[in-house]
């Protein structure tokens, strides 16, 4: 963290945190961790697990959804993240854990019709219980997560922003996603395995 | 005559430059501004709601912030929307709901795209989502950050809180 940001005490502050605060979204994997596999309907019906893909050496997972505006900008750029690495290895899998209660366009039924409408050339999976995204700590849409498969199971390599420009594909700076499966490609780790951005919060039912 | 010309011509300037000033009612402001912002040296707790047009639950609780910057007023509180919509959104989107739902001079657009640069510098424990609000108050030592939705009750009920402790 910047020195410059918290001039005020930072015990203070954590125990601020600690004591009033409560974070909302959950604690999920962090980087390095091993992911458990799930089994998801996806938008043709059928139930997919990670295990199904036979071919792959990881997955770029999206947790995304239908409604969020942020997500529509980016949904064009899922498309060519698929295209340009699930030949290599690696494909998109989208994931939405939204509450249909609490966001209607969001239920399964507009989730065909999105993936239709777009053509999505990845699988976009509803994880209707919400324990999926709970337990990649998901807290906004959309939000990457990169994964490698070795041999203890699925590794958390990447986590967090597409890329830096949220507004549109053209001012890209940094490919947060694209770079890291060019590491995991080239055999290495990561360069930065962790970028924030910001995005729709991910729509839990209240608990 | 001349100096009738004069005259409206300056009228004119005035007007010139009001409806201008009018126009930028929503202060923009990079990372560093937002910064110095809150290192604002005083006897204030200060809010800073981070919002979005886009973002549903934000804009419900807007009202709510709005509510409590009236109510707690004279315990030297005060809120400011901050609005983290892209810059192209400002004409079509932010100025339109600031008009209909908030006091313009408290909402500032903070044209950051680059979030991974600092999100962990207004909190560590942002994980990037919104609403998310953050309370300052530098007198007291006070800089809390919370990433929820709020109801009136629980801002207020937070708020008399932090002012208590």
């Amino acid at each position: 963290m910047n020195k410059q940001t918290l001039r005020f005490p930072l015990l203070l502050t954590l125990v601020c945190l600690f004591t009033l605060g409560y974070a909302q979204s959950p604690k999920g994997y962090q980087i390095g961790d091993i992911v458990t596999d799930f089994s998801l309907k996806n938008v043709d019906e059928n139930m997919v697990s990670l295990v199904d893909y036979e071919e792959a050496k990881g997955f770029i997972v999206i947790v995304s959804c239908n409604s969020c505006p942020w997500v529509k900008r980016y949904e064009d750029r899922m498309i060519e993240l698929h295209n340009e690495y699930a030949s290599q290895g690696y494909p998109v899998v989208a994931i939405n854990p939204n509450d249909v209660t609490r966001s209607p366009g969001d239920s399964f039924e507009a989730m065909q019709v999105r993936s239709k409408e777009k053509g999505f050339p990845f699988d976009y999976l509803y994880d209707e219980t919400q324990e999926i995204a709970k337990a990649f700590g998901a807290s906004y849409t959309p939000e990457a997560f990169v994964l490698k498969k070795t041999t203890d199971g699925l590794k958390l390599m990447y986590h967090g922003a597409i890329d830096d420009s949220p507004r549109e594909a053209s001012s890209v700076e940094e490919r947060f996603v694209g770079q890291a499966v060019n590491s995991l490609i080239e055999g290495e780790s990561p360069e930065k395995p962790r970028a924030k951005g910001i995005g729709c919060s991910v729509k839990y039912r209240a608990s | 005559m001349r100096k009738n010309r004069l005259n409206i011509l300056v009228l004119f300037c005035v007007c010139l430059s009001f409806s201008f000033s009018r126009a930028q009612e929503v202060k923009i402001i990079d990372f560093p501004g937002f910064e110095d912002r809150i290192q604002r040296s005083n006897d204030t707790l200060y809010i800073y709601n981070f919002w979005a047009t886009w973002c549903r639950p934000c804009v419900k609780e807007l009202p709510y912030f709005t509510q409590l910057d009236s109510s707690f007023a004279e315990q030297k509180v005060k809120v400011e929307f901050i609005s983290l919509d892209l810059l192209d959104q400002l004409e079509v989107a932010v100025k339109p709901m600031v008009k209909r739902k908030l006091p313009e001079s408290r909402v500032l657009l903070l044209n950051a795209p680059k979030y991974h640069e600092w999100i962990d510098k207004v909190s560590p424990e942002w994980s990037g989502a919104i609403p998310a609000s953050l309370f300052v108050h530098k007198g007291r030592e006070i800089y809390t950050f919370k990433q929820q939705s709020f109801t009136y009750d629980e801002l207020s009920t937070y708020v008399e809180q932090l002012l208590q402790d």
